[in-house]
């Protein structure tokens, strides 16, 4: 009986370590390490496209290369925010898949660990790359992931909405300001954008942030907080929601869609859900700049496919052929054309947006931008956590702008 | 003769020992599933996050397997973490303020529900509801009622003439704790009514009747006739509701992930954001090893609460 109550409490008090410790050694499939020399006849993959219509369509593109290199593939999909987790659990457990897709500021983290294989020493390179994302899959100076397509981060805008109120779309930061203005009325905001406190909060500020100058080594810098005023502006002026900080950029599409934001911040992953709604007549324009001779700056998202250590050495360089195909040009621009993303060589863009217009301003942005491990590598979490803690404190009044960075930085 | 009789009682001795050690063997086949059982689900979880807490376990620990020893270091970084003193704020205001509402307000439903009537049966059960939906469904129902412009509460609220502004439920730092312990307590009145209830059932309605007699009714008769039955009852409800409100999490995450500006941090959400966000493994453990021990606090005045009540 007294032995049955202290199991109880014991339960209730150990749960919490059991949730700490819940990622241990069970990792998933075992992957066949038999095969040796050229006899290499299958591949396992991991990625985190869990959803249609991506998890299709990038399966079209997986298909097409094992055709080519005449292996057969076994793919697992995860959910984005468990892929970490996942992957660290396959590390423990030495059962990390053949083939392995990253979100591209991930890539240094996990290549610091030194479980993956330097691409350069298999034949790849990063010629013909936009820089910004052979900086985001380089560490130490070797390659050690390449993206096929990429993404950021521009101005969504209703096109009704901006006619009626003979708006048009903002080149500056002023012209921004006083768009949301003029666009807000009772039950609709002038612009949304996302200022949770996670990385998703950074990632949405970087274009204020890195067009007006700003950078990461040095938050306390006054660019960094200017751009910071101008979010806090547009809060505080009811131009926008005071509910940024905690929407996610599924929540600001949400808004944008249900005719409660005229103007928005977001990536063109967004596309597919906003072409079901054909009453919403959107555009996208580069992200304004403060200063007219400045050139708009945004984050490169998409994800980079790696080849994570393998003893095999057969299998690791038919696994580094695969990558090579995906990041082939023809399927880059399949992958980009059917899934509203954009090459990662600089040769096909020209051609990219000759084909699909409507992500014209997403691919010039793309030109100028950079990648969010580019210069910090794999201390960039650290300084993106400074980044929406900073947000939230000016936000909700906690602290200026301008002291918001110091305040989340010190201590 | 004799050495023959002397052999026999020695053989049965050994017999008997043989049987003695048989039974001891089988007492321990019977404990052994529960004794692999404990040290399998609860013993190694808790030394595996005690040495994890003493080591530099991140990232890299998963791929090399080397994890070097550091001992408090992680936590002292804890500890002087500037959010720590906030957390432990925030924790104890989120425990007491969820137990003491779901409590009273779980006692009152359960006195409510002893009194027979039409549909009380279904009424008590329907009252189970919160209980049955998964937290994050909970949290995600929440999450839109509580929102600032379009959620229902606001609404309702406004169009009541209740408030002027819509009240800034999660967005603002002063109020999102509120509300995040207001949605608490709604997941926890079900855990206290039923216990209660259960505890109401087993006072003896002759006690009721003798106290009538002697002139206690209503609320005379709840304190010198409920509340004494019900003691012991409810100091077990309040003791496993510290436990299990001090570790709280998902809530928090589902409604608010910490924020706004870190407004409702608690030690769990800290443990889980080093651990899962920071990937500074060791010094998520050093939290849950905190939290862990102020839990223990409760869970022995438990044991000790329900031995009394045993001996009694």
């Amino acid at each position: 009986m007294i032995s049955k109550r202290i199991a109880a409490a014991l339960a209730g008090a150990t749960t919490v370590s059991l949730l700490l410790v819940a990622c241990g050694d069970n990792g998933g499939g075992s992957k066949s390490s038999s095969s040796s020399g050229d006899s290499v006849k299958s591949l396992t993959i991991l990625d985190y496209y869990n959803n249609d219509p991506d998890k299709s369509l990038v399966q079209k593109g997986l298909d097409s290369c094992a055709t080519q290199l005449g292996i057969t593939i076994q793919r697992e999909t995860v959910p984005g925010d468990t892929l970490i987790q996942k992957v660290l659990q396959q590390a423990s457990s030495k059962t990390l898949p053949d083939v392995l897709m990253l979100d591209n500021p991930d890539v240094q983290q996990i290549a610091a660990t030194g479980a993956l294989a330097p691409l350069n020493d298999l034949g790849l390179t990063g010629d013909g790359v936009i820089k910004g994302m052979v900086d985001a899959t380089s560490y130490q100076g070797k390659l050690y992931g390449l993206a096929p397509v990429t993404n950021t981060i521009a101005l969504f805008y209703n096109k009704d909405m901006l006619a009626e109120a003979g708006v048009q779309p903002p080149k500056t930061w002023d012209e921004l300001k006083a768009a949301a203005k003029k666009l807000t009325k009772p039950g609709r905001y002038g612009m949304a954008f996302n200022a949770n406190a996670t990385y998703e909060g950074s990632w949405q500020f970087l274009p204020a942030m890195w067009t007006n100058g700003g950078d990461e080594t040095d938050l306390t810098s006054p660019q960094v907080a200017e751009a910071l005023q101008l979010w806090t502006d547009l809060v505080k002026s009811g131009s926008a929601s005071k509910s940024v900080i905690n929407w996610t950029q599924g929540d600001v599409n949400d808004q944008f869609i249900a005719g409660k934001a005229a103007m928005m911040v977001n990536g063109p992953w967004q596309i597919p859900s906003l072409n079901k709604n054909p009453k919403i007549k959107w555009d996208v324009v580069t992200f304004p700049v403060n200063k007219p001779d400045q050139t708009p700056v945004a984050p490169l998202g998409g994800e980079a496919w790696t080849v994570p250590l393998n003893k095999d050495q057969a299998k690791q360089q038919k696994a580094a052929d695969f990558v090579k195909c995906l990041n082939s040009d023809q399927n880059e621009l399949d992958w980009a054309k059917a899934r509203f993303t954009i090459p990662t060589k600089t040769a096909l863009l020209d051609q990219y947006v000759k084909e699909v217009p409507s992500m014209k301003a997403f691919t010039e942005q793309v030109k100028t931008a950079r990648s969010r491990t580019g210069k910090l590598g794999d201390k960039w979490p650290d300084a993106a956590k400074v980044i929406y803690q900073a947000i939230q404190l000016a936000l909700t009044g906690k602290a200026s702008p301008q002291d918001a960075f110091k305040q989340a930085s010190g201590g | 003769m004799v050495a023959l009789t002397r052999t026999t009682v020695a053989g049965r001795e050994r017999v008997r020992g043989r049987r003695r050690r048989g039974e001891d063997l089988t007492k321990l086949l019977f404990v052994l599933p529960a004794a692999v059982a404990m040290v399998a689900l609860f013993g190694y979880p808790v030394v595996k996050n005690l040495l994890m807490s003493l080591q530099d376990y991140t990232l890299k620990t998963f791929f090399t397997g080397a994890a070097p020893w550091v001992g408090l270091q992680n936590y002292s970084t804890v500890v002087h973490d500037k959010l720590f003193a906030d957390a432990m704020l925030n924790t104890a205001l989120f425990t007491v303020g969820s137990i003491a509402f779901q409590f009273v307000i779980g006692l009152g439903l359960a006195l409510f529900f002893r009194n027979r009537f039409p549909l009380g049966g279904l009424l008590r059960s329907l009252l189970l509801l919160p209980w049955l939906l998964p937290l994050i469904v909970s949290s995600a129902t929440w999450r839109s009622i509580l929102e600032q412009d379009s959620g229902i509460l606001n609404r309702t609220l406004m169009g009541l003439h209740i408030v002027d502004d819509p009240v800034p439920w999660l967005n603002s730092p002063s109020v999102a704790l509120i509300a995040v312990i207001g949605v608490n307590i709604w997941i926890g009145i079900p855990f206290n009514v039923t216990l209660l209830y259960s505890g109401l059932s087993e006072i003896p309605d002759e006690l009721y009747e003798a106290g009538q007699l002697d002139g206690a009714t209503g609320w005379r008769a709840f304190v010198h006739i409920t509340w004494p039955n019900l003691r012991s009852v409810a100091g077990v409800v309040l003791m496993l509701g510290v436990v299990y409100t001090i570790k709280v999490l998902d809530i928090i995450l589902g409604l608010t992930g910490g924020g706004p500006a870190n407004a409702t941090q608690t030690l769990a959400t800290q443990s889980y954001e080093k651990s899962f966000v920071d990937f500074k493994f060791g010094q998520g453990a050093a939290l849950s090893n905190i939290l862990i021990a102020i839990s223990f606090v409760f869970a022995i005045f438990y044991l000790r609460s329900t031995r009394r009540a045993v001996d009694e």
